[in-house]
């Protein structure tokens, strides 16, 4: 339930602060979001830039980069991924805790981009796990990166705790772990998880 | 065993005293190896690479890396399409140093069609990989010493000073990482003398900020005791592994592409060619930082003498570009070290062979014969001060 706005003013203007539990919840955990320290290719250096000081992505509170998967909040897909990595990314993905997001950083990671017609890379990551936000680019300029993450900070705010649009981590029947790929005869099998991908129809 | 025999494998083994390999390390005492698999997710592999290591304790008594996780198909691809559209895909090999890549491609194109460039180009191109590669020295040492457990403030200074370059080349090419700028017969587009005059200023900024970065790390006790003596490669196998760059001349074979072929115009310049003594990771560190030195000398010199004119030959082809049937092999010294690009071209619109000769990938064969017996935190140091970069390695 949204609280009133005037009354949180009148109130603020006495020094109490009135919130719901939602709002601060979800205040809490835009603003602590913990990225994987994860780099695939090229899109990688770009995402370090932004975390260095000239755009410093500590400004909107993802500065703690985190090696393990079981600390972190988001995964930065920053990259091409192969036919070889894509299990790890996924058993990756896998071992994080709910909640999680997972931010698509390039053509490659998109849509396998400019190597799209190679044997060896994978038409785009989110086959296999949900993607939160996908930001286009080759690379993406870190600004685009952060632009990504203001857009993650927004979907999380607009989280309802509970009821049917509930978040996968408030919902107990939800799945949060999804099948690793195999390398399979031709191809990585099976080629796209159930439920999240499906083959786009062509409309002429 | 006859005694001719003797004295001949005696001899031979000799010979080959210098390749030294693989270094033969026995675990102490009794009891199982503890295997490990360093990647292909680890915050020190630089991107996804994996090292098998067998450990005795903390000593590492074999290493096999793995390779292939960034496999792209990138000599592939090249085969299929024009001479042209593989130079925004030679950007990505190396994406720290996409201006050295690109340089490195149009040499051989060039080579293979006999192609002139115009003087202003070859000025250009000097200034651009100078500065390139500055920013890859910088990076690199940062990266180093983050894995030395300096966390982030290092890197924080290194790009600091890439940021500034990355400024120039956006500003000259439109793009900060993938700039696909040089083209055959030239560079894509002319640089004002707004441009060149930005460029002087940070140029001149540059020896303020290494002196500050030596000031702060040469006396350094950490990084004294982690890098001296640690990962020492001898001279020979250096040079037989066909090791090259830093990796080469910290051995004390000062070898450079710019001095051996004078590729563009490198024959103009006065600089000289660092080179270290004792081959380890101190070693290493310190060549990089003396060559961005010498960088700054050249850009100098460079930023000074650029002539007028075009940076495009007239004369250059560009739609329907068929070289003659032949082959050509194109080489510079990129700041990882030789970077050579093999060209088969049988007449058609697209080359019949494209071999990349990445210095990533070469320098990194040795990595077992520096790992071995020393402890696991050491070989993510040794395996940082290499300055790999996954794209290039695999491709």
């Amino acid at each position: 339930m949204a609280v009133d706005e005037q009354l949180k003013i009148e109130m603020g203007k006495q020094g109490v602060i009135v919130t719901s539990l939602q709002e601060l919840y979800n205040w809490g955990r835009r603003n602590s979001v913990w990225p994987m320290q994860f780099g695939l290719a090229c899109c990688a250096i770009e995402m370090i830039a932004t975390t260095m000081a000239r755009y410093d992505m500590a400004r909107f509170g993802a500065e703690v980069f985190r090696p393990s998967p079981r600390q972190a909040d988001m995964m930065i897909i920053s990259g091409t991924v192969t036919k070889k990595m894509a299990p790890q990314v996924v058993r990756l993905y896998n071992q994080m805790g709910e909640p999680k997001y997972v931010i698509a950083m390039g053509a490659c990671a998109i849509s396998g981009g400019p190597f799209k017609q190679g044997y060896n890379v994978l038409k785009g990551i989110d086959r296999y796990i949900p993607v939160d936000v996908h930001i286009p680019g080759c690379p993406p300029r870190p600004e685009a990166l952060l632009q990504a993450f203001i857009t993650l900070q927004k979907k999380i705010d607009g989280q309802v705790l509970t009821g049917e649009g509930r978040p996968r981590h408030l919902d107990a029947e939800a799945q949060s772990i999804f099948p690793v790929p195999e390398q399979g005869e031709h191809d990585l099998e099976p080629t796209s998880n159930k439920g999240l991908w499906t083959v786009p129809t062509i409309i002429r | 065993m006859s005694a001719t025999m003797e004295s001949a494998l005696k001899a031979r083994m000799a010979r080959q005293e210098g390749w030294n390999r693989p270094p033969h390390v026995e675990p102490e005492g009794e009891g199982e190896l503890l295997e490990l698999s360093m990647g292909p997710h680890h915050p020190s592999t630089h991107g996804v690479f994996r090292m098998d290591v067998s450990l005795d304790g903390e000593r590492v008594i074999r290493l096999k890396p793995v390779f292939g996780y960034l496999h792209r198909n990138h000599e592939k691809i090249a085969e299929g399409t024009s001479y042209l559209a593989s130079m925004p895909y030679t950007d990505r090999l190396d994406y720290f140093c996409s201006l050295t890549n690109n340089w490195a491609y149009a040499l051989a194109v060039e080579k293979l069609a006999g192609q002139e460039v115009p003087e202003r180009a070859e000025y250009l191109r000097v200034i651009l990989a100078e500065l390139t590669r500055i920013q890859n020295h910088a990076s690199t040492i940062g990266f180093l010493l983050q894995e030395m457990g300096a966390s982030g403030t290092p890197l924080m200074y290194a790009f600091r000073e890439r940021e500034k370059i990355m400024d120039l080349f956006e500003s000259l090419t439109g793009s900060r990482l993938m700039c696909n700028y040089m083209r055959f017969g030239g560079c894509r587009v002319d640089a004002s003398a707004a441009w060149l005059d930005q460029a002087h200023k940070v140029v001149a900024t540059i020896p303020e900020f290494i002196d500050e970065f030596e000031r702060f790390l040469r006396s350094n006790e950490i990084l004294m005791a982690r890098t001296q003596g640690m990962g020492v490669i001898k001279p020979e196998l250096a040079v037989n592994a066909g090791l090259s760059g830093p990796m080469l001349r910290c051995t004390g074979v000062g070898y450079d592409i710019r001095k051996v072929d004078s590729y563009g115009i490198y024959d103009r310049f006065q600089f000289r060619v660092p080179v270290g003594d004792h081959g380890d990771i101190y070693d290493r560190y310190m060549v990089r930082m003396l060559e961005m030195r010498e960088s700054v000398s050249i850009l100098n010199q460079a930023l000074k003498d650029i002539p007028g004119g075009p940076v495009m030959d007239p004369k250059a082809k560009i739609r329907n570009f068929r070289p003659k049937p032949g082959e050509a092999y194109g080489r510079i010294e990129a700041p990882k070290g030789e970077l050579g690009f093999y060209l088969i071209s049988d007449g058609g619109p697209n080359p019949y062979r494209y071999r990349v000769r990445p210095p990533s990938l070469i320098n990194l064969t040795i990595l077992e014969d520096m790992c071995l017996g020393h402890n696991v935190a050491d070989v993510v140091l040794i395996f940082g001060s290499v300055d790999i970069v996954l794209g290039e390695v695999d491709r």
